[in-house]
């Protein structure tokens, strides 16, 4: 980097802050995304809101693009750094600012853990909603970038609907508040379009979340179903019966397997495995819970239990949230594929995972966030034979455009990233990214926040983005703008 | 209005000489007499008719079941109304996915209707659901008391398709619940007034019809009282689905709170609530009070002003202090419907001095991080802006305006900072 650009850098934080050695740097060359990788020129870690503007700045006087990153655990390659560009961490911007029970509301820093934010409210009996696997270590400012989900969604809905406000610094350096405490505010949603735009809008550096009142009680459920054709089918009964649980969970065998040697679940061995949890009030949950049971019986399930204790219930989440990690117990290596199908066509695109599974030899796993048709294959592989990276990839994307052809989606809440930029344009139109793109250039004219990502081909901005550019009745005198 | 005759044969050529009609009376946008009233039949008719208006240089005003014009401010011009009307189908309900993809034009009633068929709803209480359509509720971000349980329309729309005066159709998001491909332009179009782009269709998540339901109201001595009790039911493990309360001159506040739930958890929510309430009597209530809200645009004879106001749910009793303050200095009479979420709708008459009382409030509210929108209003506020100041994000709205509707083509003038 220019000297005097580093210089400044070095000014505009404190000399800790900043990170330029390249043995620290490769800390920072990719995210949970661990096949892409890209040195940056710098990572720099501002601990106010002040000092982010000042590195935006000088980003945007020289056209640095810039790349935000908070714990790094994303699994689209997000916070993947760009060629030439530098890596802003919010990791130092981790203080909680303000928690208002009365008004259900908590401010933080976008570099707190996000079950830190349930920790500090805890003791009043209140929990932040969204909560995904990585939850320990993963940051809301990553959270909110890529709109993250968890297994709860199912009931309280995704970051987005728990962020009621945003203070941002825009691509240029200007700082923006969007939303706020009450709902709202007039004008555009610009907080619903910046939460899950995945860094490329601006980097945010306040947030403003909702956190819910913890219910009377909780209940899980575990069936064992003989395949997940069957755990499937209960799926929808339960759904058709009307009820809206708080987290439907399905894991076929070599899932189960996987998580049973990494954490001891004690999970029952089977084809299908379903999780089914129902909170609210007890009177309520134990009539719906009865309901579940005989929809599972009906359905095939050999055995149903109910967790008994809440270390019980832990010890089955913990199966569950570690299933990724546990795949290296029954293989080398591994991807993690996150795509979204209408719930009922399961059975069919399963059938097809199978069928794909069978063609390339090549063994998949399955965790799924079923009552939203959510899935996470897992396509397992060992890199050490010639070929099957590449093959375990090709696999992962046919997967993927298996969820198009049904009508869902490449990411439920993994994000595009830089992994899934080029299936983009298999599930949109051009018109469609178009007016995306459009979007960006409203807030980012340069291109310079998170550039290269989500989108297949960038799109230019205009020459003198963000100017008004004359109708030509207007330049003709026919008529007036007012 | 606009002179020229080519625009109309253009846009005859383009719908049929059937669905287009010279502007009448009931047309007017406050107060600005439109020259046409186009009626497409299709998205893409809809798109080429916005396209040739834009490139006529005309103003358009895209319109519903037209419940809500009144909403915003006055346009700067009103050439042609772009009447969603015949685009009413209710497209696809995938009921066991509980998902529903509609065209905007369709009311919603004729949506409820079809989606309880399966046991299903929208699980929103819109404004005058006889006539609003899904493309205005959207663009005006109506709700009512359902969205302290099921959130708002940002949280239940899950895809759209907009039509750009530039004569694109660009949808976003799609048909299942959990989706982050790509921008979230839903949200974007929810609540932009028309002024982005015009609604062609639009994709919702659905949830199951109440197996039953109960609701109750309860009296508090005094706003504070009241306050207290708010606080206390949201600080409790009561899983109610909605709570407003009514507030007005010197009447007992008064509260009402909706269960859903079987009937066996019915029964112990009832019990739970008596409880909490402690000496203050709970008794149930026909469902017809969960029209309060549209009540106010009908109670009394004048035409009242309406605001929508936001507020923390901790403020309610602050803000009705100040409101009954000033209000009784006026000589206002107002009547006051709030939700637990922090939204109310405010009916204030008769007219004389509440300009300067309205744009108190708003700075008062503001104060406390609310805001005031004026939804309707009487000929002689006609000058007061309908949405307030907009902070310090206008440059980013401007700058999306502009890329979007790059000529000021879609509802100009009427929104936020006059967009």
């Amino acid at each position: 980097m220019d000297l005097r650009v580093a210089s400044e850098f070095r000014k505009a934080i404190d000399a800790r802050g900043y990170i330029s050695s390249p043995e620290e740097l490769g800390t920072y060359e990719c995210d949970g995304l661990t096949n892409f990788r890209v040195m940056p020129l710098a990572v720099l870690l501002p601990s106010s809101t002040e000092q982010v503007q000042a590195i935006v700045r000088i980003c945007h006087r020289e056209r640095i693009p810039f790349v935000a990153r908070g714990s790094g655990t994303g699994l689209s390659g997000g916070a993947l750094p760009v060629e030439n560009g530098v890596v802003i961490s919010l990791a130092r911007m981790n203080h909680i600012l303000e928690v208002d029970l009365p008004n259900a509301r908590v401010v933080v820093e976008p570099g707190v853990i996000n079950l830190d934010v349930t920790g500090q409210v805890q003791p009043q009996e209140y929990f932040y909603a969204p909560d995904p696997s990585s939850q320990s270590v993963c940051s809301i400012g990553g959270n909110v970038a890529e709109n993250s989900g968890g297994a709860h969604c199912l009931k309280y809905g995704f970051t987005t609907t728990h962020v009621l406000g945003l203070e941002v610094v825009l691509p240029d350096g200007s700082l923006v508040h969007l939303g706020g405490k009450t709902l709202d505010v007039p004008g555009y949603d610009l907080s619903g379009v910046f939460v899950g735009s995945e860094g490329t809008l601006g980097i945010a550096t306040k947030v403003i979340l909702r956190i819910v009142k913890k219910p009377e009680c909780i209940r899980t459920l575990l069936a064992a179903f003989p395949s997940t054709n069957e755990a499937g089918a209960a799926v929808s009964d339960i759904i058709a019966a009307g009820m809206l649980p708080a987290a439907i969970e399905m894991m076929d065998n070599l899932a189960i397997q996987a998580a049973e040697a990494a954490v001891h679940a004690n999970y029952p061995s089977c084809g299908g495995l379903l999780l089914v949890e129902l909170d609210g009030p007890v009177a309520e949950v134990e009539a719906l819970m009865q309901q579940v049971d005989a929809i599972c019986a009906k359905n095939g399930a050999s055995e149903i239990r109910v967790a008994q204790s809440d270390a019980e219930r832990t010890l089955v989440w913990k199966g569950r949230k570690a299933a990724f990690a546990a795949m290296g117990r029954i293989s080398p290596n591994y991807i993690v594929q996150d795509g979204v199908i209408p719930r009922t066509a399961l059975p069919q695109v399963m059938s097809e995972i199978v069928r794909l599974s069978q063609e390339t030899g090549l063994r998949v796993a399955n965790v799924f966030h079923a009552g939203d048709g959510n899935l996470h294959p897992l396509v397992l592989y060992d890199r050490h034979i010639p070929g099957q990276e590449q093959a375990a990839e090709a696999l992962s994307y046919r997967i993927l455009e298996l969820c198009i052809a049904a009508g869902g989606s490449i990411t439920g809440e993994h994000g595009v990233g830089e992994e899934k930029k080029m299936m983009m344009s298999k599930m949109f139109s051009e018109p469609d990214l178009d007016t995306m793109q459009r979007v960006r250039c409203a807030f980012d004219p340069f291109q310079l926040s998170n550039p290269t990502k989500v989108f297949p081909t960038p799109r230019l901005c205009g020459e003198k983005p963000g100017e008004y550019v004359p109708h030509p009745l207007e330049t003709a005198g026919l008529a007036e703008r007012f | 209005m606009i002179a020229t005759g080519t625009i109309e044969e253009r846009l005859r050529s383009l719908v049929g000489a059937q669905h287009i009609r010279p502007g009448r009376a009931e047309d007017v946008v406050r107060g600005v007499q439109p020259s046409f009233v186009v009626e497409p039949g299709n998205e893409r008719e809809l798109a080429d008719v916005l396209r040739s208006a834009d490139e006529s240089g005309i103003g358009v005003i895209p319109r519903g079941g037209a419940t809500k014009l009144s909403w915003g401010n006055p346009p700067r011009r009103a050439d042609l109304i772009l009447s969603t009307t015949r685009l009413n189908r209710v497209i696809e309900h995938a009921w066991a996915d509980l998902t529903v993809t509609v065209e905007s034009g369709c009311t919603i009633q004729k949506l409820q209707e079809t989606l309880a068929q399966h046991g299903q709803r929208l699980a929103l209480d819109a404004l005058w659901p006889e006539r609003a359509t899904v493309g205005g509720i959207l663009s005006s971000n109506d709700t009512g008391a359902l969205r302290l349980r099921f959130g708002g329309l940002r949280d239940l729309i899950i895809g759209v398709t907009l039509a750009l005066p530039d004569g694109t159709l660009a949808s976003s998001g799609g048909k299942v619940v959990k989706n982050v491909a790509g921008y979230d332009l839903p949200k974007l179009a929810t609540g932009a007034l028309g002024t982005l782009g015009v609604i062609t269709r639009a994709i919702f998540r659905l949830h199951p019809l109440p197996k039953s339901a109960k609701s109750f109201c309860f009296l508090a001595k005094t706003t504070e009282e009241m306050q207290d009790l708010v606080l206390a039911i949201q600080d409790s493990k009561l899983a109610h689905t909605s709570f407003q309360a009514l507030f007005a001159g010197a009447a007992a506040p008064e509260a009402h709170i909706l269960f859903e739930a079987t009937e066996a958890g019915l029964s112990a929510q009832a019990t739970q609530l008596r409880s909490l309430l402690g000496q203050i009597p709970a008794h149930e209530v026909p469902s017809r009070v969960w029209n309060a809200r549209q009540e106010l645009w009908t109670q009394g004879n004048t035409q009242a002003t309406i605001l929508k106001i936001t507020l923390l749910p901790a403020d309610i009793a602050k803000t009705v202090s100040y409101i009954e303050n000033t209000a009784r200095s006026l000589h206002v009479s107002w009547h006051l419907v709030v939700q637990a979420t922090g939204i109310g709708w405010l009916r204030l008459e008769p007219a004389e001095g509440l300009g300067a009382m309205i744009e108190e409030l708003r700075t008062e509210l503001r104060r406390g991080a609310g805001s005031l929108v004026v939804l309707q209003c009487p000929t002689e506020l006609q000058a007061l802006d309908s949405w307030g100041d907009a902070g310090d994000t206008l440059s980013v709205m401007r700058a999306l305006k502009n890329q979007l509707d790059r000529h000021g083509t879609l509802n100009p003038g009427r929104f936020v900072g006059c967009i």
